[in-house]
């Protein structure tokens, strides 16, 4: 089988899923350089490996298997990325990880929440001053995470245009690799001098923060490569759920569907994050002869752990393929699981449940200003998104 | 479980600070300001159910519920 396969109808996951999960489990599948690689599609299985101490995240290896076709240029600077933390494997992640855990903390992330609801009401206030129809990805979506992340990075925001450009770029699959490469060292040279000022001046931030803690085993390369992967993974697939998730939310009923008490509002964005379920898999390398799902998996073969298809597996999730905002759906691996689950997941929840409450709250009247079926569903990009979504109200 | 505890195991190497004992029992758990690792606040009963559950959402291990 071809790796991988574009979503077909928009909220459901690639046709061919369920039947895997049910008969063939852990299969064989050809990925866009020709490499061969294990794809893992049960909820069971792909928890139990995603903790296997044999399996390694490192994507400097080989065989790990790219989604995406990369170049050997390109494979080396994701690599290089990996390096930074979610390519590492123990000892060195467990470190790495624990100069990060503290800033994004659940209780960390709550006392951003009045400064996140003030940029999503800034947001929202620009946006009905604004035209009709208005466009929610630049309109608020990227605003919103964008925003968000840089002033927690201490990024300038005045530099946005520039890296939410590059940065897009990194993520899709049909830009040709020569220019993700080159998108990419642009995106590393600007983080390169912001990094550099950090280390001379400081100041309050987190990259301030991690410039100070510099030694011998963190230096400055790898301090880049941390800023890089936490500012693209700190808005792409925010933005995304926050596009995503309206659309979700306005075929089943818009405002009427949104809960107004917070812990139900957070159920529902678990399930919201389990349906949609936008970053399907994750690239893990066998280091020993691994037996799961009725195949021995052997040692040095890329693996695909499927968090989308687990979040799908009936044996998990009763009806998996229906929206049910109210169903306790925490047990999802929409974050990931094992040691590499999403770092930034509180912050994340927090901006989704924000911005759900806020804009439904503020724009009762909220409705797609285009049929759904014409909306550009990102339908081959590693994080599944919208490049554009036009509402009015 | 007919008055048999079930224990609460914490192994704070493991932990990866996800969060989401805090999210479960925000009553019985918390994460460090220094290092972000988990904190349990209060006595915890291994029966109680919003333990279990942080227990099955935990992702590395670091918070599990053994049987007696």
């Amino acid at each position: 089988m071809a790796f991988p396969v574009p979503r077909t109808c928009p909220f459901d996951l690639p046709a061919g899923y369920a039947a895997l999960r049910t008969e063939r489990p852990v299969s064989r599948v050809r990925l866009p350089d020709g490499q061969l690689a294990w794809l893992v599609t049960r909820y069971e299985d792909v928890r139990r490996l995603a903790t296997d101490p044999r399996i390694s995240a490192d994507r400097g290896h080989p065989n790990s298997p790219y989604t995406e076709l990369v170049t050997a240029q390109g494979r080396a600077a994701i690599a290089a990325v990996g390096r930074s933390l979610i390519g590492l494997d123990p000892p060195e992640h467990g470190p790495r990880r624990r100069m990060l855990m503290p800033e994004f903390t659940v209780r960390r992330v709550n006392g951003l929440r009045p400064h996140i609801q003030r940029v999503v009401d800034e947001s929202i206030a620009a946006l009905l001053a604004g035209p009709r129809p208005a466009e929610l990805v630049t309109a608020l979506a990227l605003p919103v995470t964008s925003t968000v992340i840089c002033e927690l990075l201490g990024v300038p925001y005045a530099d946005r245009d520039f890296f939410l450009d590059r940065a897009a770029v990194q993520v899709r699959r049909d830009v040709p690799p020569e220019r993700r490469r080159q998108a990419g060292g642009e995106l590393r040279a600007y983080l390169d001098r912001l990094v550099t000022g950090k280390e001379r001046d400081g100041g309050d931030d987190l990259l301030s923060r991690l410039a100070a803690r510099r030694n011998a085993e963190f230096d400055h390369d790898q301090l880049v490569g941390l800023a890089m992967l936490l500012l693209i993974a700190g808005f792409e697939s925010t933005a995304s759920m926050i596009v995503l998730g309206v659309v979700v939310l306005l075929e089943h009923g818009g405002a009427a569907a949104v809960p107004k008490d917070p812990a139900a509002l957070g159920l529902a964005v678990e399930e919201l994050l389990r349906y949609l379920s936008i970053v399907d898999t994750m690239p893990r390398v066998a280091t020993a002869d691994i037996e799961v799902g009725g195949v021995t998996i052997p040692a040095g073969d890329g693996v695909l752990l499927s968090f989308a298809s687990a979040n799908h597996d009936a044996d998990t999730f009763d009806d998996p393929a229906g929206l049910r905002l109210g169903r306790g759906s925490r047990q999802h691996v929409a974050f990931g699981y094992g040691a590499h689950q999403c770092l930034g997941q509180n912050l994340a929840r927090a901006e989704l449940e924000i911005v759900f409450r806020s804009l439904f709250t503020r724009v009762p009247g909220l409705r797609l200003a285009v049929p759904l079926a014409d909306l550009p569903f990102k339908r081959d990009a590693s994080v599944y998104g919208l490049d554009r979504l036009p509402v009015t109200w | 479980m007919t008055g048999i505890a079930m224990r609460l195991i914490i192994d704070r190497e493991r932990c990866v600070g996800a969060g989401l004992c805090v999210l479960s029992a925000p009553e019985l758990f918390d994460q460090s300001d220094a290092d972000g690792r988990v904190v349990v606040r209060a006595s915890t009963d291994a029966d109680d159910p919003a333990v279990h559950e942080a227990g099955r959402l935990c992702p590395s291990g670091a918070l599990r519920i053994a049987g007696p």
